[in-house]
């Protein structure tokens, strides 16, 4: 169903302990998933292809769908606990509980194989622990139950920035509540200095260092979980290739480390953008003239191919000598060296001059060097830049040197320039020499990846030995940290496409519910399943966020005219209500209007949440304190009754799409359709 | 401090003589509003309209191309155009000085700023060119100096010097917002700094409730109403002074184009009613769409079906042209012997584009970006298609069988097959469509203006011509589709992939410059750098104030007791330099947000604000150390050997990086011989 089709694949890939990259958030909430899969005993062998694909029995769903579902029924009895721990009656906490209890869309979205109910359900369970632990505060601090709450908050909030990097707004907001009840405490002149200090320290451990640790931890159990090589090898540096069992590591075990002269290497780019892909040379040389018009060296091509080929092969040579071995024992290249780098196949040197490159004027051609006897020396000699070396006198190493190729005559720099050749060089990428190097750009340098030491003289042999497999006696790991640091840094570079999906929705239509999500249509029958909210909610929430800031305002302004129309502790309640409904409201939507990727009306509802929240602190707010009268009171009572019942009628109303779970003729599926905007499945027979 | 500005800001002004950076679009647009030709830009128009007034003023006469960076001069008169943006970038110094005098009542920390500014390579450098940015920072720093001005009067509201401060803050926002966008962070710490103010105010029981409201209804006046109506009134020049039509026509409506002198549309004589065989622009009624378009590309791969691209383009163009024809027939209606046939509302037609000779047809394929719509492309071969290319051609709010008139009908175009309205997403293709705006055919039938379309240019030799006077469009009408265009244009500068860009982290270390003229070493080279010992002291200021200024306020919510010297000055530090940090972070930090191109040169102005704070701050902390000593002698003179020392570094730091902003010639800072060798302390800067 849906967005179980994205999530099924990664719990695939952790039952079978595959690599894999997902940009659009940390690895926690996968892991919990798989978690469900390895409890249910799946073995990962499902193909995610297509929605509405029949599970096949080796696929545990109901275990697979299980945390989902926990996690979104526990919502219930927490926003009870959240509502008390805001000092409001049992009352208004049960009204709380029963909103949540029936919303539509927060149930749709808990019984699938999906993460906002745990994202949601981590975002409730860090306001609640620190709801817990602020009124521990107040009787007993550096107590057990303090310390246990204090903790909890830290872990839940990490816990959400684990499931979705959206995560991070609630504990931002959480930050800022404790960061402000700090400041309170500073101010507290009844306290010693060294017991304020204390209460600063545990709460910076607690919400600062914690978090940080688990987060790390994430990862670790992630890499741990995933080692083996993958389809998303290619995205990641070689090192962090080398790490991983299978692909690359079989191939780069055991290479001799440093390149010496004569050593054979491919090099690849680092940025890696569009694709991956490797320096590359082949027979064809450029055309004479291009299409525009402009001229060209008509020599031997160079290019970047993203796929390993034997035409990927150069080897170092030292410009000085005549041999294309590696000598005993072998001369290493270090940092600043002069070079020149032969093609292996063809044996023709790497070369730039003052002429145009292909597509991108402004920079140097790159070709092999074809002497036409004509007045155009070679100029190859390249000299050594090891942008990541410690000394100047560094080694180049296999994978880890991450280098530049300055041209002598020139001062151009080899770079990537990300445009594809067109038909005449086979669609491959454009190399060029960079002459303005503007600082740093990862598209200029280039690390060795497959290495050996060249032992033929023979041009012949040579090529034998270019074809075959490369071998080697050096292993090498990369720490836990660099991994983390490069997997963290890729994910959250890595682009998705922004291109819209049939139901993707903007920010301005989620208020108004003008949006709906067909998750699911039967085969064969039209039962179907909708991610639809209870727009009875929908609107009164909305109306008591609005009703909320009028009268936040109206109080504010009243007291600062010393008008003080709510007693002190009243005002400090409905403050912190406000604070974390009304303000987890605001930052867990806000940010959406900044971001530019895909939106989904299910990115709303951890901001929906808590606006749900908010409604009974509105409304009891209203009976308590405007309406004066008791007979008010019981017809602003009977009010909220009919109301509750109203939104009960439309659940029960919009059942069918929830669940799923009953086929409903054309006439009652157009009935339902009350707005023009809602993408209602119907067949047509 | 304000003759060593000028001196310095106008020393060898008149090099190099020859087009440096950005002077060819600003320079261009000066000359635009000499000779009065209609143009589009992103940034609003003060800044170009003073640049072409001092050109005006100085005897330019608007003839120079100003083509591309390098073009000599020669004959035409720049130093106008130059030196009154040097003027207003001297001022600069002078400004920063008072304000810090204001805030801190110390004569030396304002000294310290004051050289900071004048000895920083950056400012000199962007005060000596055509640019907008020198005008933008003296609207900024001209406001932020008359608001703190203005709250030194709070003890005397509604004085003279309160008003005239007061009014004047309103007029110089005005000009921030007029010159660039850029402005508005100056009056959001305008906004604050008065929402606080009368957050006091109201605080203070006091003041009647009426005095409140008056206050309130000064600032609203005067911070509101004032530099909105000077921001409208430079529109109104605006419009005035730029009546031919020029460059930009195309970006707007056709009602717009129509005030333009020389447009196609001025004084329009055209047919007026739509008849078969015409040839005819469509254009969006939405504003910053534009016109109809297809070219001789096909939609990619993989997006939708492989057929002739369908897009909308703002600028006028051949492929812009259409053919209106009878859905059943080829026949060429323009034959004479045909009767000449109108087409009327209901109608059902063919649009044939003239170029490529294909049929505007739409099927049941997924818009390229916007999935829930049709896709629409150009079909057929010489006109001859199918049943999608036919579309039904309907008059908003007019009864069947009208005749559809030419720019005033508002019409909507109907697809006869899936029932769905022609329209256009506004969003921007990629690459492959060129980035021209995408059009789909939209299944939901409500009404918007992306929908409506009507009819620009229409030639129809059978018909004859009338002159048709358009509606005039309203004054609000022009500034508000401007504004839309503008904004759109805006967000339509985005980096591209593989490029090297300027990231605002990039900024306050000083990472990395621009190249103002000049490439190789035989060329007169120019490079926008900051001064990096003034940056990075700046930078280290800032790190320095946070921490000191949380100390104190940690201090004071402790409730310690401070000395009365040392009070005085926290005083000053957190709120003289709060306001000072707030303005840099106003300055600074939206920029992380933006998805257009950024620039080195963006961070001029927060750069202002954190120069000012480093004055205060090593002024404080020097005070604060000298108190701390215990003879009088020594303390005095710790303070002056610290502060001389401070400003002798700063001008020795100038001497030694001069020849970036006045120009070197020779060989590059990486050869020994050259005058800057050694200098090029980050790997990164390349002159």
């Amino acid at each position: 169903i849906f967005d179980e089709v994205y999530y099924g694949q990664y719990i695939s890939f952790y039952m079978k302990r595959i690599f894999f990259l997902d940009g659009s958030g940390p690895p926690f909430g996968h892991m919990l998933l798989a978690l469900g899969g390895y409890l249910g005993g799946f073995d990962g062998n499902f193909l995610w292809n297509r929605i509405g694909a029949e599970y096949s029995s080796n696929v545990p769903v109901w275990s697979l769908r299980l945390l989902p579902a926990l996690t979104g029924a526990l919502l219930v009895p927490m926003a009870y606990q959240i509502l008390l721990e805001l000092g409001f009656s049992h009352c208004a906490a049960t009204g709380a509980a029963l909103l949540i209890l029936i919303e539509n869309a927060l149930i749709t979205q808990a019984r699938l194989m999906l993460l906002e109910s745990v994202l949601i359900f981590f975002n409730l369970l860090a306001v609640l622990s620190y709801l817990k632990f602020a009124n521990s505060q107040k009787q007993r601090p550096f107590s057990l139950r303090w310390w246990f709450w204090l903790t909890l908050t830290g872990m839940a909030c990490s816990c959400a920035v684990g499931v979705k990097y959206v995560g991070v707004f609630t504990y931002l907001l959480v930050l800022a509540v404790a960061g402000v009840h700090a400041w309170h405490l500073i101010g507290d002149r009844t306290l010693s200095h060294v017991r304020v200090l204390c209460h600063l320290l545990a709460r910076a451990a607690a919400l600062l260092v914690v978090p940080a640790l688990m987060y790390l931890l994430f990862f670790y159990v992630h890499l741990t979980l995933v080692c083996r090589s993958g389809p998303h090898d290619q995205i990641m540096s070689s090192a962090f290739q080398a790490s991983l069992e299978g692909g690359l590591a079989r191939i780069t075990q055991g290479q001799p480390l440093e390149v010496a002269y004569g050593s054979q290497v491919t090099l690849k780019n680092v940025f890696g953008k569009p694709v991956p892909c490797w320096l590359h040379s082949h027979q064809s040389t450029y055309p004479m003239i291009y299409e525009n018009g402009r001229g060209s060296s008509h020599q031997q091509q160079v290019t970047c191919y993203p796929f390993k080929d034997v035409n990927n092969w150069w080897i170092v040579k030292d410009p000085g000598r005549h041999p294309l071995v590696v000598s005993n024992p072998p001369r290493p290249v270090r940092h600043g060296d002069i070079v020149q780098l032969v093609h292996g196949m063809t044996t023709r040197f790497l070369n730039t001059h003052d002429v145009a490159a292909p597509l991108s004027p402004h920079s140097q051609e790159v070709s092999c060097y074809v002497d036409y006897n004509i007045s155009m020396p070679s100029q190859n000699l390249w000299r050594l830049d090891i942008v990541n070396r410690e000394s100047d006198t560094e080694v180049w190493k296999t994978i880890l040197s991450e280098v530049r190729l300055v041209h002598v005559n020139t001062s151009a720099v080899l770079k990537l320039s990300g445009a594809h050749l067109p038909d005449w060089g086979f669609r491959q990428l454009e190399v060029v020499g960079e002459k303005l190097s503007r600082g740093y750009h990862e598209s200029m340098v280039w690390n060795v990846e497959e290495h050996r030491y060249g032992k033929s003289q023979e041009q012949k042999e040579r090529e034998l030995e270019l074809h075959s497999p490369a071998q080697m006696d050096v292993s090498r790991n990369l720490s836990f940290m660099a991994r983390f640091l490069e997997l963290q840094w890729r994910m959250l570079t890595v682009k998705s496409d922004d291109s819209e999906h049939k139901y993707s929705s903007s920010p301005l239509d989620w208020v108004t519910l003008d949006t709906s999500i067909a998750y699911w249509l039967h085969p064969r029958t039209s039962a179907q399943i909708h991610l639809l909210g209870n727009i009875v909610i929908w609107a009164s929430a909305g109306l008591a966020t609005a009703v909320y800031a009028l009268l936040f305002f109206w109080y504010l302004l009243r007291r600062r005219r010393c008008i003080r129309d709510l007693p002190e502790g009243c005002w400090l309640r409905w403050v912190l209500a406000g604070a974390l409904c009304a303000g987890g409201w605001a930052v867990n939507y806000l940010p959406f209007f900044l971001m530019e990727k895909t939106l989904f009306l299910y990115h709303y509802l951890p901001a929906l949440t808590f606006q749900i929240l908010l409604l009974p602190v509105v409304l009891q707010h209203v009976a308590d304190h405007l309406c004066r009268s008791p007979l008010l009171r019981s017809v602003f009572g009977s009010l909220v009754v009919a109301w509750y019942s109203c939104a009960c009628h439309v659940f029960n109303t919009l059942r069918p799409l929830t669940y799923g779970d009953r086929s409903l003729s054309p006439g009652e599926l157009r009935a339902l359709r009350w707005k023009d905007t809602w993408d209602i499945l119907i067949r047509k027979y | 401090v304000t003759l060593l500005s000028f001196a310095t800001r106008f020393h060898r002004l008149d090099e190099p003589p020859h087009i440096c950076w950005d002077e060819t679009h600003f320079g261009k647009m000066g000359s635009y509003y000499i000779n009065r030709t209609f143009f589009f830009d992103v940034h609003p128009p003060l800044g170009k309209m003073l640049i072409g007034l001092a050109g005006y003023l100085s005897g330019y006469d608007g003839t120079f191309l100003f083509q591309k960076p390098g073009d000599k001069y020669e004959h035409h008169n720049y130093m106008g155009m130059r030196g009154f943006c040097a003027f207003l970038g001297s001022l600069l110094v002078p400004f920063a000085y008072l304000t810090v005098l204001e805030l801190s009542r110390s004569l030396p920390a304002a000294l310290l700023s004051a050289a900071l500014l004048t000895f920083d390579t950056g400012c000199l450098t962007l005060s000596q060119y055509i640019l907008l940015d020198p005008i933008l920072m003296f609207f900024i720093m001209a406001a932020m100096l008359s608001m703190v001005k203005y709250n030194s009067c709070a003890d005397r509201p509604f004085s003279a010097p309160w008003w005239f401060w007061l009014s004047l803050t309103g007029i110089n926002l005005a000009g921030a917002l007029g010159v660039k966008f850029v402005g508005l962070f100056i009056i959001l710490q305008v906004g604050w700094n008065t929402i606080s103010d009368l957050w006091h105010l109201f605080g203070d029981l006091s003041l009647s409730v009426v005095t409140v409201g008056k206050h309130l209804t000064a600032r609203v006046l005067c911070l509101i109403v004032l530099p909105l109506t000077l921001y409208t009134a430079t529109y109104a020049v605006h419009f005035m002074v730029l009546n031919k039509s020029g460059p930009g026509d195309g970006f707007f409506s056709s009602a717009f184009q129509a005030r333009l002198s020389g447009n196609n549309l001025h004084n329009a004589s055209i047919p007026e009613h739509l008849a078969y065989g015409s040839v005819i622009t469509v254009k969006n009624l939405r504003m910053a769409i534009g016109y109809l378009h297809s070219h001789r590309h096909l939609y990619p791969e993989g997006i939708g079906a492989r057929q002739q691209q369908v897009t909308t383009y703002l600028h006028k163009d051949y492929n812009n042209l259409w053919i209106i024809k009878k859905h059943n027939t080829n026949a060429d209606p323009l034959d004479p012997s045909f009767p000449v046939e109108f087409v009327r509302h209901g109608d059902i037609i063919r649009l044939e584009h003239k170029e490529t000779s294909r049929n505007l047809h739409s099927h049941y394929h997924e818009a390229p970006l916007t999935r829930k719509h049709y896709q629409v492309t150009g079909y057929g071969i010489n006109g001859t298609g199918d049943s999608n290319d036919f579309w039904r051609i309907e008059v908003v709010n007019r009864k069947f069988g009208n005749r559809i008139k030419v720019l005033r009908s508002r019409i909507r175009l109907i697809h006869l097959v899936t029932g769905c309205v022609l329209g256009s997403s506004g969003k921007v293709l990629p690459k492959w469509g060129w980035e021209q705006l995408e059009v789909t055919c939209t299944p939901y039938l409500k009404e918007t203006l992306n929908s409506i379309w009507n009819v620009e240019d229409h030639i129809n030799p059978k018909l004859p011509n009338i002159s048709l006077d358009v509606l005039h469009p309203t004054f609000p009408e022009i500034l508000l589709e401007s504004h839309m265009v503008m904004i759109r244009g805006n967000n339509g500068l985005k980096p591209k992939d593989n490029e090297f860009t300027s990231k605002p982290w990039h900024w306050p270390i000083n990472y990395q410059g621009l190249r103002f003229s000049g490439i190789n070493d035989t060329d007169f080279r120019v490079y926008l750098l900051g001064n990096p010992v003034v940056w990075w002291l700046n930078l280290l200021s800032i790190v320095l104030y946070v921490l000191l200024g949380s100390i104190i306020a940690i201090a004071v919510q402790r409730g310690a007791h401070l000395p009365a010297e040392v009070e005085g000055l926290s005083q000053v530090l957190l709120q003289g330099g709060g306001q000072l940090l707030l303005g840099w972070m106003l300055h600074y930090f939206p920029f992380f947000l933006m998805g257009r191109i950024l620039y080195f040169h963006h961070y001029f102005p927060a750069m202002l604000f954190s120069s000012m704070l480093t004055g205060i701050l090593w002024d404080t902390v020097l005070q604060l150390c000298a108190w701390s000593l215990a003879s009088p002698f020594l303390a005095r003179g710790m303070y002056a050997a610290g502060l001389l020392s401070l400003l002798l570094g700063t001008a020795y730091s100038f001497y030694l990086f001069h020849p970036l902003a006045y120009g070197m010639v020779g060989p590059l800072a990486q050869d020994p011989r050259s005058p800057m060798a050694g200098l090029r302390w980050l790997e990164s800067w390349d002159f």
